[in-house]
C-alpha cells in the first residue's frame, strides 16, 4: 500500500513536469520558431490559404498536377494506407486501372513511361510529395489544358523541385499544392 | 537513389559514433557519478518530495519488482479511467467520444507495457487530454521503467556479493529527467522548427485549391513523437505515425526520428560494459547486435529498392523501389531501414505501411521482434541478451564440463529454470496466439465476420497479419499488418493479455536471476574460468539466440512470409 501512495504521487509529478512544463516549453518554443505559430504551416494564393504545406491535397482538374493515389482520399483528418500486400489480386487489380485512367488523361504517354508511384497509394494517403519524374509525365496535360507552352510549365516545375537534403541525402521531390498555386500565380500575372 | 542510400548511411554512422558517449553518460548517471547534468537535481528533489521517495534507500530484487509491478498497477487505473471518460473531459476541441471498455482496457495495457500497439486512431479516439496525460506520460514513464530495471541489473552483476541492487524510484526518475527528457527536448525543437504542429487548437478546416472542404488533425504532437522514438515506443500522434507528413515532415526529420529510435537501447548496451567496469563484454555484446541489425537492414533495404515483381511484370518504371504504401519526400530505401530499425527494438513506429512491403521484409521485421534482443527495447532489450547469456553460459559450461558460472558467480538450476521459462514463453504467445486466431479464422467463420472478418489481404498474407500483430504485441513492438481490423473484442482482449505477460514475466524472471546470482559467494577469476568476453563466445550466445529464439518460428513463417515470397 505504501508503494501504492508513492505511485500515485509520483504520477503527480510527472504530471506536472511533463504534461505542464516540458509540454508548456514546447508550446512556447512553437509559438516563436515554428513556420505556424504551432499550427501547420500553411499555403496561400491572393491572401486566402488554400492548403497546409506538408499535407497532400487532392487534385483532379487538368490545369493541375495531380498528387499520389490516396487510400484516405485526402481526408487529413483520417489518415491511412491501403494496407495491400504486396500479391494481393484487389491491389493489382487497382493499380492496373489506375494506369489506364493515365493513359486515358494523357494519351501521349506509353506504359514504360509511368513511374509505379504514380500509380501506387502513399503510407499516409496524404503525401504532399511527387517524385520529379511524376511531374514530367504530366507536364504536357497540364500544359496544354492551360494554353501554355511545356517549357514555360517545366521551368515552373524545375524551379519548385526539391533537392535532396544538402544535396546528399534523401529525395528530390515537388510539392504538388505549392508547384500548383505557383501556376495558378503566374496565370495570374499574365 | 545514390543519395538516398547516403542518408542511410549517414544514419548508422551517427548512430554508432553518439552511442559510445552516451553509453559512458548513462552509466555514470545511474553510478551517481559527476555528470553536466547534475543542473537538473533540484528537478529531482522536487519529485522525490512531492512523492515521499528516498532516494537512497536500498532495495533487495524483491523489494524492487514489488515497487515495479505496484506503480504499474496504479498506471493501468489511471489510464483506463481517464481513456473511457476522456468524452467528458477538458481538452477536447474536436469533441471525440470516450473510448469502449475494451479498447480501453488494450490501449492503457498498450501502452502501460511501453508497446503502443494501437488499436484506435489518434485522430478520433483520443483528445488532447489523453494524448498528453496517458500516452505520452505512460511513453516516459514506461520506457525509464525499462531502463530502472537494466540499472538494478546492472548493479546486481558489477558487485562481488550483495543483496541490494539499488533503488528502483531513483533508478526511473533519473531515467527520465537525465536521459529521455533533455534528448526529448531538443528533438521537439528540431521538429516544430521543420513544421509539425504543437498546438491545442482544433482540426484546421482550409478550403483546397479545387474547392474542397478539408480538416486537417493538429495538436501537441511535436512533444510526443519525440518520446514515443526515445522510449522505443512508437505510438504514432495520427494514425499513420511517422509516414503522416506533419508527424515526420521532412528527410532530416526522418533522419533524426530513426536515429532517436535506436540510440538509446544502442547506448545501453554499452553502458552495461562501463557501469560494470568490463568493456570488453560491453563491446562485444554490442558487436552482436550490431551485425545481426546491419544483416537485417541490408535484406529489407534491398528489397524494397527491388520494388515488387508483381508491378514489374506490368511494365510501367519502378526506379524507385516499392512506393505501395511509402512517402516520396522518405523514399523506399530509408523507408526499408527504418523498418528494421523500428523492429529490432521494441519501438513499432512506421515510417511506411509494412503490410504493403515485400514479403521477405516482412519476414525479417517479424524475425527481429521474434528474438526481440538486437539491441531490443530501452533496458528490457538488453535483459533479453541477459537471458540468453545466462542460457549460452550454462550450455558452453556443459559442453566443457565446468560448473558455469557468470561474472564471478556460479549459475545453477534455479537461476536457468527462469532462465528457460523467459526464453520460451515468447515463442508459446506468439505460436499459441496467432494458431488461436487461425483456428477461429477457419473453424468459426460466424464469429470471425461479426467481428468485420479481420483480414484485409487473403491467402498467406492474411496468415502474415495475424503472425505479426501477435508477434507484435508478445515483443511489446506495437506496429503492424495495419491491415488487419484489430479493433475488435477479440484482438483487444487477446493482444493486452499478451502484451502483459510478454512485459512482465521477462522483467521479474531476468531481476530475480540477477538478485540471486548477485547474493551468491564471489569467485575470483582462475585460468578455468569462462570468459564471456572473447570472440567464441560471441558466436556461441549469437547461436544459442538463433537456434532458441529463431528457429521455433520458421514453419509459421514457412506458411506466411515465405510462401508469399515464392508466389510473388
Amino acid at each position: 500500500m505504501k508503494n501504492f501512495i508513492k505511485s500515485s504521487r509520483l504520477t503527480l509529478a510527472f504530471c506536472i513536469v511533463l504534461s505542464v512544463l516540458y509540454i508548456g516549453v514546447l508550446w512556447l518554443f512553437g509559438q516563436v520558431f515554428s513556420p505556424g505559430k504551432g499550427n501547420a504551416e500553411t499555403v496561400t494564393l491572393n491572401g486566402e490559404v488554400v492548403g497546409a504545406a506538408n499535407v497532400g491535397q487532392l487534385f483532379t482538374q487538368d490545369i493541375y498536377f495531380w498528387g499520389r493515389p490516396s487510400a484516405a482520399d485526402y481526408q487529413a483528418d483520417a489518415s491511412s494506407g491501403s494496407n495491400m500486400g504486396p500479391t494481393n489480386p484487389k491491389h493489382l487489380a487497382t493499380v492496373e486501372a489506375r494506369i489506364d485512367t493515365l493513359l486515358a488523361h494523357h494519351p501521349y504517354l506509353q506504359r514504360e513511361d509511368i513511374p509505379a508511384e504514380m500509380v501506387t497509394a502513399s503510407g499516409s494517403g496524404l503525401d504532399p510529395h511527387i517524385t520529379p519524374r511524376c511531374a514530367e509525365v504530366q507536364i504536357r496535360r497540364v500544359a496544354e489544358a492551360r494554353g501554355l507552352t511545356e517549357e514555360s510549365v517545366r521551368q515552373i516545375v524545375e524551379e519548385h523541385t526539391e533537392q535532396p537534403l544538402w544535396g546528399l541525402f534523401g529525395t528530390e521531390k515537388v510539392n504538388v499544392l505549392k508547384l500548383n498555386v505557383a501556376l495558378d500565380e503566374s496565370a495570374q500575372q499574365n | 537513389m545514390n543519395t538516398e542510400i547516403l542518408g542511410v548511411v549517414a544514419q548508422i554512422i551517427l548512430l554508432v559514433a553518439l552511442s559510445f558517449p552516451l553509453g559512458r553518460y548513462i552509466a555514470k548517471v545511474y553510478r551517481g557519478e559527476k555528470v553536466w547534468s547534475d543542473f537538473l537535481r533540484p528537478v529531482e528533489k522536487f519529485i522525490f518530495r512531492f512523492s515521499g521517495i528516498r532516494p537512497d534507500e536500498e532495495m533487495d530484487w524483491k523489494q524492487f519488482l514489488k515497487a515495479l509491478l505496484t506503480v504499474n498497477l496504479f498506471w493501468f487505473i489511471w489510464g483506463f479511467v481517464l481513456l473511457v471518460a476522456q468524452g467528458y473531459l477538458p481538452l477536447n476541441p474536436d469533441g471525440n467520444l470516450g473510448q469502449t471498455a475494451h479498447q480501453a482496457f488494450n490501449t492503457c495495457i498498450s501502452f502501460m507495457v511501453n508497446c503502443n500497439e494501437q488499436h484506435y486512431s489518434g485522430e478520433s479516439h483520443m483528445t488532447y487530454l489523453t494524448q498528453l496525460f496517458v500516452v505520452m506520460l505512460f511513453q516516459f514513464v514506461t520506457a525509464a521503467t525499462g531502463m530502472a530495471a537494466m540499472a538494478g541489473v546492472m548493479k546486481a552483476l558489477s558487485e562481488k556479493t550483495t543483496q541490494t541492487i539499488g533503488n528502483f524510484w531513483r533508478y526511473m526518475v533519473l531515467s527520465v529527467t537525465r536521459i529521455l527528457l533533455p534528448i526529448s527536448l531538443a528533438l521537439g525543437f528540431l521538429l516544430i522548427v521543420q513544421g509539425t504542429p504543437m498546438t491545442f487548437d482544433g482540426k484546421m478546416e482550409i478550403t483546397t485549391l479545387e474547392g474542397e472542404i478539408q480538416q486537417v488533425s493538429q495538436g501537441p504532437a511535436a512533444a510526443i513523437i519525440p518520446i514515443k522514438q526515445l522510449g522505443t515506443n512508437g505510438g504514432g500522434y495520427y494514425s499513420t505515425n511517422a509516414s503522416h507528413p506533419l508527424e515526420n515532415p521532412t528527410f532530416l526529420t526522418n533522419m533524426a526520428e530513426c536515429w532517436a529510435i535506436l540510440i538509446l537501447p544502442m547506448s545501453m548496451a554499452l553502458a552495461f560494459g562501463y557501469y560494470t567496469r568490463r568493456r570488453k563484454l560491453g563491446y562485444s555484446i554490442y558487436g552482436v547486435m550490431l551485425f545481426a541489425f546491419l544483416l537485417g537492414a541490408v535484406v529489407n533495404v534491398g528489397n524494397e529498392m527491388g520494388g515488387n515483381p508483381r508491378i514489374d511484370t506490368m511494365g510501367i518504371a519502378q526506379d524507385n523501389g516499392a512506393m505501395e504504401g511509402k512517402e516520396v519526400r522518405i523514399g523506399a530505401i530509408a523507408t526499408g531501414f527504418w523498418s528494421v530499425v523500428t523492429t529490432v527494438t521494441s519501438n513499432g513506429s512506421v515510417n511506411g505501411m509494412h503490410d504493403s512491403m515485400m514479403p521477405l521484409s516482412g519476414f525479417v521485421e517479424m524475425l527481429n521482434m521474434q528474438i526481440n534482443t538486437w539491441f531490443g527495447g530501452v533496458g528490457v532489450g538488453w535483459l533479453n541478451y541477459f537471458t540468453f547469456l545466462i542460457i549460452a553460459v550454462f550450455i558452453s559450461g556443459l559442453m566443457v564440463g565446468r560448473t558455469p558460472e557468470f561474472l564471478g558467480h556460479k549459475v545453477e538450476a534455479r537461476e536457468m529454470k527462469i532462465a528457460s521459462i523467459v526464453a520460451l514463453l515468447h515463442p508459446l504467445l506468439i505460436l499459441g496466439g496467432t494458431a488461436l486466431a487461425a483456428y477461429l479464422y477457419v473453424h468459426a467463420p460466424q464469429f470471425v465476420a461479426s467481428e468485420g472478418g479481420w483480414l484485409n489481404n487473403e491467402g498467406f498474407h492474411g496468415l502474415s497479419e495475424m503472425f505479426y500483430e501477435f508477434t507484435s504485441v508478445a515483443a511489446n513492438n506495437g506496429s503492424g499488418f495495419e491491415g488487419l481490423g484489430d479493433n475488435t473484442w477479440f484482438w483487444n482482449i487477446a493482444c493486452g493479455i499478451v502484451l502483459i505477460f510478454g512485459r512482465f514475466l521477462p522483467i521479474i524472471g531476468q531481476v530475480a536471476i540477477a538478485g540471486i546470482l548477485a547474493k551468491k559467494r564471489y569467485i575470483p577469476d582462475s585460468s578455468g574460468t569462462l570468459r564471456p568476453d572473447t570472440m567464441t563466445f560471441a558466436v556461441m550466445t549469437f547461436a544459442v539466440i538463433f537456434i532458441i529464439a529463431a528457429l521455433a518460428f520458421f514453419p509459421a513463417h514457412a506458411l506466411s512470409t515465405i510462401a508469399e515470397y515464392f508466389s510473388c
